[in-house]
């Protein structure tokens, strides 16, 4: 057994409000360049909706993830290392730009440049890859909402499969489809088949967290990479010519922060934390041969952090005590393994992915409530996930490669909590049949309410820090030093040549020091902890904040004068 | 002249191909990419790049065959120079116009698609035109060898040995200031082209992958220290512009 640890997330499906607050926030932090303008690590799709890029669901097209071969062993679908690089001069199957879509901007500067006239000038969208006019035909979320369904639903390649393989139709008139929001990002695999498509071995997972990377000294353009993601969450820059991807937010989640699209989620749906796996057992488990039986084979990769013997074989790892204390407190190892309610998303890529979901009741409890039901009474509930067998079979083609028992089970855990807690709420006294028809116990269910319903910041988020000081201890003392009272950035405007001279601050750390700044200070624009900086654009305006002006002489009072006159200005 | 041609610059060219590609690798590890353009368009690429790609593995293998390998060699194994001359040109001219045909088709996408023709560099532009030149008289070589055959004097008794002995800092100056015209020229660009090589994308090619054949599926790495350490230093700025889209 060879214990290590990955970063994980879980999303609770039922709350997902489409605002993709998530997506913009990750895209602002990441991908606002250009060269990426049409990439989105983290994107909200619609389903029914055909994704994006366009269907990249239909992997006998685009050949991404893993397959057995003839020999029960696992074989990249799009081919062998031999065929790899018979394929490097021009990759067979590779998403064109078209196939995400072209980005684009607008023509704003004629709306103020126009000349006088008897039109209102237009901002006509611009190609940001041409630079020409463009028509705007397709983007990251054009099916947002069903938008086009009833014209376009069919060419959701899960939609394509339940209907070619049942003859129940999944209907797309109004007041009978159903609709839910999948935010996706990188999965962060444990058996990744972008790493092994990569020619250069460019793509790395980290041994301490499992974040996936890629190194971008190292990335030579060879582009098989976004073949092998089946998720097709590696991007390819088009000004630098290297892939890109998802971080997890890696300079974050190092100083125990959230990723920015969990901490700007609105709806609260995201909960990240540690996972302890068996690396050596992930190959086999990746290898059964039903793919149905992955969900299973993934659950068993992962390790009960309580375990004593887990635990010492953690430590003989190098595993340090902190983490797997954060391990024992991970609210995704308890949705994924100890109430079992969140599941793979496409566990028949044979991926192992990381990011796990809690499928949605929604669909099946806005019918009922539609149709006059008591959409919170366990029976009514009960009966109804069987019943609506479409949004259920789609879901099980999402999450657990068509099983449909393992989705109906976990959908009726979530209905069974809902009418458990409404009793609770009313006043009665609990239900105990309720958490039994699941087979889970009063005690467990309530904890698992607390977990999905009213759970804090740090008990959604428990993310260790990262040891830093054992790479930096034995390496420069006078550097550990920085580490103190603020990490870093005690050299920060010290530096003869401006602050933007000398070495630059390691990225994470600075990041962690603005937001600390920010989140622990009591006015809304943190003056008085910026640390003799002053962000412009929080400046409310009323006086001169100190160090709005720098001191000229370090003996000499502040400039006073020059701060009277600010606040003489405005009166 | 002859021997600044033949006895000098050859080991200037090798001096800055090699130093030139060391420093590259060490300096601007960023910039050391295919910079494909498969995004942008795919249906010339996937013809062209191949076919020229393949075809230069081909020139190559027979660039190796026919500099290296001495005439008595070949005869000594019952090759006669008839015999000899046939494959050369035959499976030489089907490279050489795979080759051209292949950058032809590749100029002519970069040329006409719009995005492709943006992303090209006034380096690749140059680099293009080299290139290209490499191959032309090149091919010219072999195709004047077939219709104007100056037979006591093919390039196994001029450019081989001079080739040959310049590893051996010897240079054969005068057995090379024999050879045609056509073989001047033509490796005279490409020593050019070879000069300008580390200083353009074709350094690609010297970092093929052939090493996937070996490495595990599976990469880890360690977080280790400089993980989160500012980018080294490279040639492109770390915020690339947005296209101008100032163009009606």
């Amino acid at each position: 057994m060879r214990v290590m640890a990955q970063m994980g997330m879980v999303m609770n499906l039922d709350k997902c409000i489409g605002c993709h607050t998530c997506s913009v926030t990750c895209k602002q932090a990441w991908t606002n360049r250009a060269g990426v303008e049409y990439v989105w690590f983290n994107n909200v799709e619609t389903r029914p909706g055909q994704g994006y890029p366009r269907r990249y669901e239909d992997q006998e097209k685009w050949k991404g993830g893993w397959e057995l071969n003839k020999r029960g062993r696992l074989k990249l679908k799009a081919g062998g290392r031999v065929k790899k690089l018979f394929g490097l001069f021009a990759n067979p199957i590779q998403p064109e730009l078209k196939d995400y879509y072209e980005p684009w901007t607008y023509d704003y500067k004629t709306l103020v440049d126009a000349p006088l006239g008897d039109d209102f000038p237009v901002a006509r969208p611009k190609s940001l890859i041409t630079g020409q006019d463009t028509k705007i035909t397709w983007s990251a979320n054009w099916d947002d909402n069903l938008g086009g369904t009833a014209e376009m639903g069919h060419l959701d390649p899960i939609v394509e499969k339940l209907r070619r393989e049942s003859e129940d139709k999944i209907k797309f008139e109004f007041e009978q489809t159903f609709m839910f929001y999948l935010p996706r990002i990188c999965e962060h695999c444990l058996n990744p088949s972008c790493m092994a498509s990569c020619p250069s071995g460019a793509i790395y997972k980290r041994v301490e967290d499992g974040i996936v990377l890629v190194d971008q000294d190292q990335c030579r353009g060879w582009r098989q990479c976004m073949t092998g993601c089946p998720y097709k969450k590696i991007y390819f820059n088009h000004k630098t010519g290297k892939a890109e991807k998802c971080t997890f937010c890696y300079p974050r989640i190092e100083v125990g922060l959230p990723t920015v699209c969990s901490e700007t989620c609105v709806g609260r749906l995201r909960y990240l934390g540690l996972f302890l796996y068996d690396a050596d057992a992930v190959t086999a488990a990746a290898s059964v041969t039903d793919p149905q039986d992955l969900y299973q084979s993934q659950m068993d990769v992962l390790l009960d952090p309580n375990d004593p013997a887990v635990i010492k074989a953690a430590r003989e790892q190098g595993i340090q005590e902190d983490w797997i204390e954060a391990a024992q407190k991970s609210p995704v190892y308890a949705l994924t393994k100890v109430y079992k309610v969140a599941l793979p998303l496409h566990p028949e890529y044979r991926t192992m992915p990381m990011v796990w979901y809690i499928p949605p009741l929604s669909p099946v409890v806005d019918l009922l409530r539609d149709q006059g039901h008591d959409a919170e009474d366990k029976d009514v509930l009960f009966g109804a996930i069987d019943a609506l067998r479409i949004p259920v079979e789609y879901l099980a083609e999402l999450f657990t490669a068509g099983d449909t028992d393992l989705v109906t089970g976990v959908l009726q855990k979530l209905a069974a909590m809902r009418a458990y807690m409404r009793g609770i709420s009313l006043g009665n006294d609990p239900d105990e049949s309720i958490p039994a028809a699941v087979g889970m116990d009063g005690a467990t269910m309530y904890e698992m309410y607390r977990l999905m319903a009213i759970a804090k910041y740090d008990e959604r988020y428990v993310i260790p820090k990262a040891h830093a000081e054992q790479a930096h201890d034995l390496e420069e003392m006078g550097c550990s030093l920085d580490f103190d009272g603020g990490p870093g950035m005690a050299s920060m405007g010290m530096s003869p040549f401006g602050e933007a001279s000398g070495r630059p601050t390691p990225v994470a750390l600075e990041t962690f020091n603005a937001l600390k700044d920010r989140q622990t200070s009591d006015s809304v624009a943190g003056a008085d902890t910026l640390r003799g900086r002053v962000n412009l654009l929080n400046w409310d305006g009323n006086g001169a904040p100190a160090g709005l002006f720098p001191q000229q002489h370090p003996t000499e009072p502040p400039a006073e004068g020059l701060a009277g006159s600010v606040e003489g200005g405005r009166s | 002249m002859n021997i600044f041609l033949w006895g000098v610059l050859p080991y200037i060219m090798v001096v800055i191909l090699v130093g030139g590609s060391i420093w590259r690798y060490k300096f601007d590890q960023f910039g050391w990419t295919t910079r494909s353009s498969q995004l942008y368009e795919s249906k010339l690429l996937r013809i062209g790049s191949p076919v020229f790609h393949f075809g230069l593995l081909a020139v190559i293998a027979g660039h190796v065959f026919g500099l290296l390998i001495p005439k008595t060699w070949t005869e000594a194994v019952g090759m006669t120079e008839d015999i000899y001359h046939f494959n050369a040109l035959f499976v030489g001219t089907i490279a050489g116009v795979g080759t051209l045909g292949g950058i032809v088709l590749l100029i002519y996408r970069r040329r006409k698609t719009g995005p492709v023709f943006m992303a090209t560099t006034k380096n690749d532009k140059l680099m293009y035109v080299v290139l290209v030149a490499a191959i032309v008289f090149g091919l010219w070589t072999t195709l004047a060898s077939v219709f104007w055959p100056v037979h006591d004097m093919t390039y196994r008794d001029t450019v081989s040995p001079w080739f040959r002995s310049l590893f051996i800092f010897q240079p054969d100056i005068a057995a090379m200031a024999m050879a045609p015209t056509s073989f001047h020229i033509h490796t005279l660009v490409g020593m050019l082209l070879f000069i300008a090589w580390p200083f353009t994308r074709l350094v690609h090619a010297f970092t093929a992958p052939m090493h996937y054949l070996f490495r595990p599926y599976i990469v880890y790495r360690s977080r280790g220290r400089g993980a989160s350490v500012a980018p080294r230093d490279g040639w492109s700025e770390v915020g690339t512009r947005d296209r101008d889209t100032s163009k009606r």
